[in-house]
């Protein structure tokens, strides 16, 4: 058979069979400096604030449909951006409000897209579960569980077509990992090396179905060892773990070594969407995980234990990030619902006229 | 005996080609498997191996003969003795050697009813059974009559059980099959990964092997990360194995928009599964239909299609209060008489029939209004007849327009009815765009009572 042309990086590798580079070992988490802890505080409190206003505005009947908030899992997010450079995607789920603050989308936008505005993302077209920023490299937004680790596998694809250097951040959850394209795609993106981090956003539950009683191997970093693609488990509620998984994956991927997989240990405070009473678990369990393990708490006791700020210089920023948070509700409240004109754009671009030469 | 070699056929497209070279001659002793010639198509160049042993008593297509038709004999063998000149080479194809009366045309017709192919056989299917008088109604919504049927057919046909995504402990994710782990067991209340190809393929090998499994999907929108295993596994198996074994089963779930939950789950599937021979589809509207015919889905020996509607679920309907409710698959209802306009439609089409048929009436206008609760087999019977009254018809869905229920209703209605239309049939569909996720925007991208009354008018010039 003829090798894909897409094989570049592996062009000189011996046979697949042969030994792999060794598998990467767990990163020891980052000695943040305090700049980096007080920006992770900021960003995950960001996230944190906005899906808190988001889960009034829904009560309140703005925001309608499905709404998946991301409560609980900001550091997993906020993590991996920061091993980030320019130009690296990110594509996610449905639960993806936090992706896109992380990948600096406007909270105005965002917002306004869930209250089905004009000034959202997708012009109020989209909802919840679909955003997209061109802009800001952040690819969706996706509602069916699964699809987007073939499409951030694609884009991949595209980085190693145009050997641009980037990477392509993939998340998807526990439930998700167990579909049939998820493996299809490791396997073509191992064949051809493809830079992609898949980031499977553990936290324990898909819906109301915990991982023990659905997947037969729930050790998520394993789920790659039929492809060859290494995974390591990563304290997904430590932020400076993240990075430091972060990092290491991107340098992983940028070096040609192709896919690798991030098993985030992370968990979900609220229920799976506004109208899941979360029955399948114990008050006691959320508690103690809030209590315990709460990524932005965690930063906030290294701070002031550092005297790298008190409780004031944090409320103060906790301050900030309300006013930004309440502006964007306020414009997602009043921005106006779309043209009914819009009811007939973007469903196909027009094709540019053929022009013949003489 | 002489053995004839003929220009074969390389492909399952291939009519003819050339006979680039021949790698024997007359005289050469062949075994069987000797490579004898190449032969070029217009996709590859192929080997022609000899399939017995012998001489080569004739080549009758020399080397580099172009447009060699498949079936020419090209050589001959023969035995130890014998000799090419005794055998009488034919140098036409078989196929061309029919007198050209016997190869008559087929006729310019439609495909489906070329003169050759028979008709379809049409299955007569019963009415719906008498309820005696004085059966006791209960109020009942969609959600508790769905749930009943499946809990009926479990208790009486223990091969009958139910998987899908979050059936069992949560009690469905919108609570349909709230009670059934509490009754059936884990054994028969499946809680099955996020993983719809693979379990809907598991259902349908458990069918095929005798098992009556009911696959729920958390919305139909999943359905088409498994619609292969529907489409080519469950709906064909009966045919292709020539009646030996099929897939006795049930897919159900909620179809078509809930309420603002956007593009990729906001879609009607009844034209998608309605398209499929093999198959069998129903979308009930009211509770005793919902339960009535999810009984008779499971109890039917192929695969159905049961589309639900997750809006309609907590809407409560009389169900007649008896043992054994069971409902036709393929017959429709006649939710009104009259005598003006029939309005056709099915699943929550019928509250926008219902609501219009309403509306209708005070301006006059009687509406004859046609649930059809199954998709396939479609009654047309009972369309036709209405027709026959009211000459006229609209038809309503949540699907887009483009070869939808509409688009088959007013193809057969022209079909069996043309000379007593006395206006066109029109349809009132979901707009051809995907759902959006906008209040206002996804208000008009659905049917509207509004855009079913004005229709009525513009038909009845009213
Ligand atoms: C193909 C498909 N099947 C089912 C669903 C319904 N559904 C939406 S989210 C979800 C659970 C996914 O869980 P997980 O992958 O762990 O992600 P999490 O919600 O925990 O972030 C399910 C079953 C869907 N959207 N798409
Ligand atoms: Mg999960």
């Amino acid at each position: 058979m003829a090798k894909s042309s897409t094989a570049s990086k592996s062009k000189s590798s011996p046979k697949k069979t042969a030994r792999q580079p060794a598998a990467p070992k767990t990163p020891r988490p980052i000695d943040f400096t305090k700049e980096q802890e007080l920006k992770a505080y900021r960003d995950m409190l960001m996230i944190r604030r906005f899906e808190e206003k988001a889960g009034q505005l829904y009560g309140m009947g703005f925001i309608g449909g499905f709404c998946h908030l991301y409560i609980g899992q900001e550091a997993v997010v906020t993590g991996m951006q920061s091993a980030l450079i320019e130009g690296d995607q990110v594509i996610t789920a449905y639960r993806d409000h936090g992706h896109m603050l992380a990948c600096d989308m406007d909270p105005k936008g965002v917002m306004a897209e869930l209250t089905g505005r004009q000034g959202g993302y997708s012009r109020g077209k989209g909802g919840s579960m679909h955003m997209f920023s061109k802009e800001k490299n952040f690819y969706g937004g996706h509602g069916i569980v699964g699809a987007q680790v073939s499409l951030g596998t694609g884009i991949a694809f595209n980085n190693n077509y145009r050997e641009n250097g980037n990477v392509c951040c993939t998340y998807f959850g526990d439930g998700a990992s167990n579909q049939g394209q998820v493996y299809e795609s490791f396997n073509m993106a191992k064949l051809w090396s493809l830079p992609v981090i898949y980031i499977i956003e553990n936290n324990r539950y898909a819906m109301g179905t915990s991982v023990t009683r659905s997947s037969a191997l729930t050790d998520f970093s394993r789920r790659g060892c039929s492809f060859n693609i290494p995974g390591i488990e990563v304290d997904g509620m430590d932020v400076r773990a993240v990075q430091a998984a972060g990092e290491l994956a991107a340098d992983w991927c940028r070096s040609g070594k192709g896919p690798i997989i991030l098993d985030m240990q992370t968990y979900r405070y609220r229920g799976h969407s506004m109208s899941d009473p979360a029955k399948y678990r114990t008050k006691d369990e959320v508690q103690k995980m809030r209590a315990e393990n709460d990524p932005i708490e965690r930063v906030k006791q290294r701070v002031m234990q550092k005297k790298w700020a008190d409780e004031d210089e944090l409320k103060a920023i906790d301050k900030d990030i309300r006013a930004v948070v309440a502006d964007a509700a306020e414009f997602a409240q009043n921005d106006p619902e779309p043209d009914p004109a819009e009811l007939y754009t973007d469903i196909l671009l027009p094709v540019a006229p053929m022009t013949v030469e003489a | 005996m002489a053995t004839e070699i003929l220009m074969p056929a390389l492909s399952p497209t291939m009519e003819e080609g050339t006979l680039s070279k021949w790698l024997v001659k007359e005289g050469d002793d062949v075994a069987a498997g000797d490579v004898i010639a190449e032969i070029e198509t217009d996709k590859a160049t192929m080997e022609v191996e000899a399939v017995d042993e012998g001489k080569v008593g004739r080549i009758s297509v020399a080397e580099g003969t172009e447009g060699v038709k498949v079936n020419t004999v090209i050589a001959v063998l023969v035995e130890e003795g014998e000799s090419a000149d005794d055998v009488a080479v034919n140098t036409t194809p078989a196929d061309e050697q029919l007198s050209s009366s016997e190869k008559t045309e087929a006729p310019v017709q439609e495909a489906g009813s070329a003169a050759s192919a028979p008709a379809a056989p049409a299955a007569a299917i019963a009415d719906d059974p008498d309820i005696p008088s004085g059966t006791e109604m209960i109020s009942t919504t969609v959600r508790e009559a769905l749930r009943d049927a499946m809990a009926e057919e479990m208790r009486s046909d223990d091969r009958v059980f139910v998987m899908g995504e979050e059936v069992a402990e949560y009690q469905g994710a919108y609570k349909i099959t709230q009670g059934l782990l509490d009754e059936f067991g884990a054994k028969r209340v499946i809680d099955t990964p996020i993983t719809e190809h693979g379990f809907a393929g598991i259902g349908v090998g458990a069918a095929m092997a005798g098992l009556r499994p009911i696959v729920e999907f958390m919305t139909f929108n999943f359905a088409m990360q498994a619609i292969d295993q529907i489409v080519n596994s469950a709906a064909k198996t009966l045919y292709m194995s020539g009646g030996q074994m099929g897939a006795p089963m049930v897919f159900r779930g909620p179809n078509g928009a809930a309420a603002r939950v956007g593009a990729q789950h906001s879609q009607c599937y009844a034209a998608w599964y309605g398209h499929i021979p093999g198959l069998k589809v129903v979308a009930p509207y009211g509770a005793a239909d919902a339960k009535g015919l999810l009984k008779a889905a499971i109890r039917d020996p192929n695969p159905v299609i049961f589309l639900e509607n997750e809006i309609m679920y907590g809407q409560s309907f009389d169900v007649p209060k008896m043992d054994d409710f069971v409902l036709p698959i393929g017959k429709a209802r006649i939710q009104k008489e009259g005598s003006d306009v029939t309005l056709v439609s099915f699943g929550i089409g019928m509250k926008y029939a219902i609501e219009a048929g309403a509306a209708l009436a005070e301006l006059g206008i009687d509406a004859e209004i046609i649930d059809l609760r199954t998709i396939r087999p479609l009654d047309m019977e009972t369309v036709i007849t209405s027709i026959k009254k009211t000459n006229r018809c609209i038809t309503i869905e949540e699907g887009f327009p483009q070869s939808g229920i509409g688009a088959e209703i007013g193809m057969q209605i022209m079909q069996q009815a043309f000379d007593y239309l006395d206006a066109p049939v029109l349809r009132v569909t979901g707009k051809d765009v995907p759902m959006p996720y906008a209040a206002n925007l996804e208000k008009l991208a659905l049917p509207s009572v509004d855009e079913v009354v004005q229709a009525a008018r513009s038909v009845t010039y009213k």
